[in-house]
């Protein structure tokens, strides 16, 4: 291809850009093409004052107990699905460090949409124990009357969004959203999450495109899990990085260690300061691993020997954290089996009361598909009511 | 009353409500400066600005995504796809999203918006200026399908589906953009949803029909009263949930009914209203249910008027019904 064609008139196209030197790209600091990973937490427990969020103690324990918390909660989950009591769990073992890292980041006022593995920043943003259990039910004090699968909860109370299992979709809602509010001149900022997988799905490139043109103040949170379901990252793209993705659409971007709840602390601060500040998005690639399977309905087996997990267990994101804690603050065994018979206590007791409460109306399944049930609706819903009930008629 | 044509009215309603509603925002390719390419949005830009009529990136499916979000943020978005014929990349948004947020969440979450879109053949525009998806939308719950054949209807229609608490697809009649006019109310007019219209009163034969077709009915039924055959023209209007009592209760009458659409027949509306017929008042006909419609082909350029459902495919329709 010539250059010649593009040399009079006007101005290049995409394509003939591509001949001219980078540097007519403008980078912003946190762009990142390069391999570079913002770290904090050493190996030995200590921090890199380079880029330490500069947690209180206080804080630092409060996040640990919601990590240890999240892994609890999954691995009981787990259990209840094994043992056939619910249908399904979709958790985030290995991945604690960076759901809630980047929730914690959050404030009062900021906004967060979910993909269906953050469960953990729900509860963090103060979505009752009982009401997540009620949702793995799907009993009828679920708020979502068990219409979806387990995991698939709202918590408006809380700024946190509705999860629903289409990939990606998420991503360009929060971009509207964040753009609403700054439409009408509100100061907060909406934090979006999705996997490696999503990056793949038209909404992302739309949403990545729209933030960038728009100037609009959503952080993109990308959990670089290693997998979609068995597809490993290298299927999913060809770039060295997901990070340098955003470069493309004029959104800054940084890639971090993900199981470091610091370095996640931090540079998802340093984007909803930006975003306050009126700077527009910034995307982070948090590099994490899923120790487990895609979800209940999966068997990792198939697709990864589990020697693989190896040197991610080493990277565990809590047992990190704990050497943390050990060396600063003298942490103890005995602290963590307090942590431990507690949540066990308030999980138990959770579930108890879920597992009694019957499964929701008849009537419920019509409901809210409209704010008002039309008369089709109306007549289907008397016929049900009026004909035999199935087998396991809202059993589990 | 002024006269107004389709693509004017349409344009009055939206310039009202946004003047008494400053949630509602416009978006979508070419609707601000240039007004959209059949400048249904013109001079919306220089009243209301580029917060409220924002061009965007060429992607329907962030249109109507970050619709979504801008809903649930309390604005009342009305984003535009320049072509029905365009709105796949949005189907995911749009049967995935909007049309189940409210339920999915428990009624946490409603999320409201109109999204309006040119439809239907009759323009020279091939395949993908010219079909007709309503039912591709309406096998959806939870989303509301309207699709005005006048400019009366076209604002008041427009300002109830803003005002309705669901999502509604708007569809605009592209073929009679301008050539239908007529009389528009001033100010704030409303056409309720759900409502449609005896626009000519008969006892033979029920034809029902919506959009642009409804004046090929129209002419049809004329041609037919010449020979002693009176129909009852019935608009639909709410495509969906559509007025199930005033379609029954007109066959009740006539015993017989013919639908008339530009899509295609099969799983088309008009079989769901030959199906409604049946379950309804199948006691009361006189004749087989037939469907004039699109046929199960992509839209045809050359042959478009081979095509639709003209009225010199209607007349014979209800003559030949009318002697069953």
């Amino acid at each position: 291809m010539s250059t010649a064609t593009y040399s009079t008139d006007r101005p290049p196209n995409v394509s003939g850009a591509s001949l001219e030197p980078q540097a007519a790209v403008a980078r912003h600091p946190l762009d990142t093409c390069a391999d570079d990973v913002i770290k904090v937490l050493r190996d030995d427990g200590s921090l890199d004052p380079a880029h330490d969020p500069k947690l209180a103690p206080s804080e630092v324990i409060a996040l640990y107990r919601a990590m240890v918390r999240v892994r609890q909660l999954d691995e009981r989950l787990v259990a209840l699905q094994r043992q056939g009591r619910i249908g399904f769990h979709i958790g985030s073992l290995g991945e604690e460090a960076a759901v809630l890292g980047s929730v914690s980041a959050t404030r009062p006022q900021d906004w967060v949409f979910p993909c269906y593995r953050e469960f953990g920043a729900a509860l963090w943003r103060g979505l009752p124990l009982q009401r997540y259990i009620d949702n793995m039910f799907g009993n009828a004090n679920d708020t979502v009357k068990g219409r979806q699968m387990p995991d698939h909860y709202t918590y408006r109370e809380g700024h946190f969004g509705s999860v629903s299992s289409p990939i990606g979709t998420q991503i360009t809602q929060a971009v509207g959203f964040a753009w609403a509010a700054k439409l009408r001149r509100d100061e907060l900022a909406t934090l979006v999450y999705f996997g490696d997988g999503a990056t793949s799905s038209s909404d992302f490139h739309s949403a990545l495109n729209f933030a960038g043109v728009f100037k609009v103040p959503v952080v993109f949170f990308c959990r670089n899990n290693g997998w979609a379901i068995s597809v490993p990252t290298e299927r999913q793209t060809s770039s060295n990085t997901f990070a340098c993705k955003g470069v493309a659409y004029g959104v800054p971007a940084v890639r971090v260690d993900g199981n470091d709840l610091f370095a996640v602390v931090k540079v998802a601060r340093d984007a909803i300061a930006r975003a306050a500040r009126g700077e527009g998005a910034t995307l982070i690639e948090a590099m994490t691993y899923r120790l487990s399977g895609h979800s209940t309905s999966d068997d990792p087996k198939a697709y990864r020997p589990d020697a693989w997990l190896d040197p991610w267990r080493r990277l565990d994101p809590i047992e990190r954290l704990r050497r943390h804690l050990e060396r600063t603050q003298g942490w103890t065994e005995a602290q963590d089996r307090e942590i431990e018979v507690a949540v066990d206590a308030e999980v138990k007791a959770c579930i108890a009361v879920s597992e009694k409460v019957a499964p929701p109306s008849l009537d419920s399944m019509f409901e809210d598909v409209y704010a008002e049930p039309p008369w089709h609706l109306v007549e289907q819903r008397e016929q049900l009511k009026a004909g035999p009930r199935p087998k396991g008629h809202g059993g589990r | 009353m002024p006269q107004m044509n389709m693509v004017q009215a349409i344009n009055d309603a939206l310039r009202h409500e946004m003047r008494r509603d400053s949630r509602v925002v416009v978006l979508g390719e070419d609707v601000g400066k240039v007004g959209g390419v059949f400048r249904v949005t013109q001079g919306l830009f220089d009243e209301f600005g580029d917060d409220r009529v924002i061009d965007t990136p060429l992607s329907e499916n962030g249109i109507v995504g970050a619709a979504i979000g801008m809903a649930l943020y309390g604005l009342v978005p009305i984003p535009e796809i320049q072509f029905a014929d365009f709105i796949y990349p949005a189907y995911d948004q749009i049967v995935s999203e909007l049309a189940k947020y409210r339920y999915r969440s428990g009624g946490e979450y409603p999320s409201k918006l109109v999204i309006r879109t040119p439809v239907g053949g009759g323009i020279r525009g091939g395949h993908y200026h010219s079909q007709s998806p309503e039912a591709q939308f309406i096998h959806v719950p939870g989303l509301k399908v309207v699709c005005p054949s006048n400019p009366a209807d076209a604002k008041g229609l427009l300002l109830s589906s803003i005002r309705d608490p669901d999502p509604v697809l708007f569809f605009e009649p592209k073929r009679i953009y301008r050539a239908a006019k007529g009389d528009v109310p001033d100010g704030d007019y409303t056409v309720p949803l759900g409502q449609a219209k005896v626009v000519r009163p008969g006892w033979h034969v029920t034809l029902v029909v919506w959009g642009a077709m409804l004046y090929e009915a129209l002419d049809a039924a004329n041609q037919a009263a010449a020979q002693g055959i009176e129909c009852e023209v019935i608009d639909l209007r709410t495509l969906w949930p559509l007025d199930i009592d005033t379609v029954i209760e007109s066959v009740k009458r006539t015993g017989r009914f013919i639908v008339v659409h530009e899509a295609p027949k099969s799983c088309g509306l008009g079989a769901e209203l030959v199906a409604l017929v049946n379950e309804k008042a199948f006691l009361h006909l006189e004749a087989p249910p037939l469907r004039i419609t699109g046929f199960d082909t992509p839209f045809p350029y050359t042959l478009e008027n081979e095509y639709l459902p003209l009225s010199h495919r209607i007349l014979p329709a209800i003559l030949e019904m009318a002697r069953y």
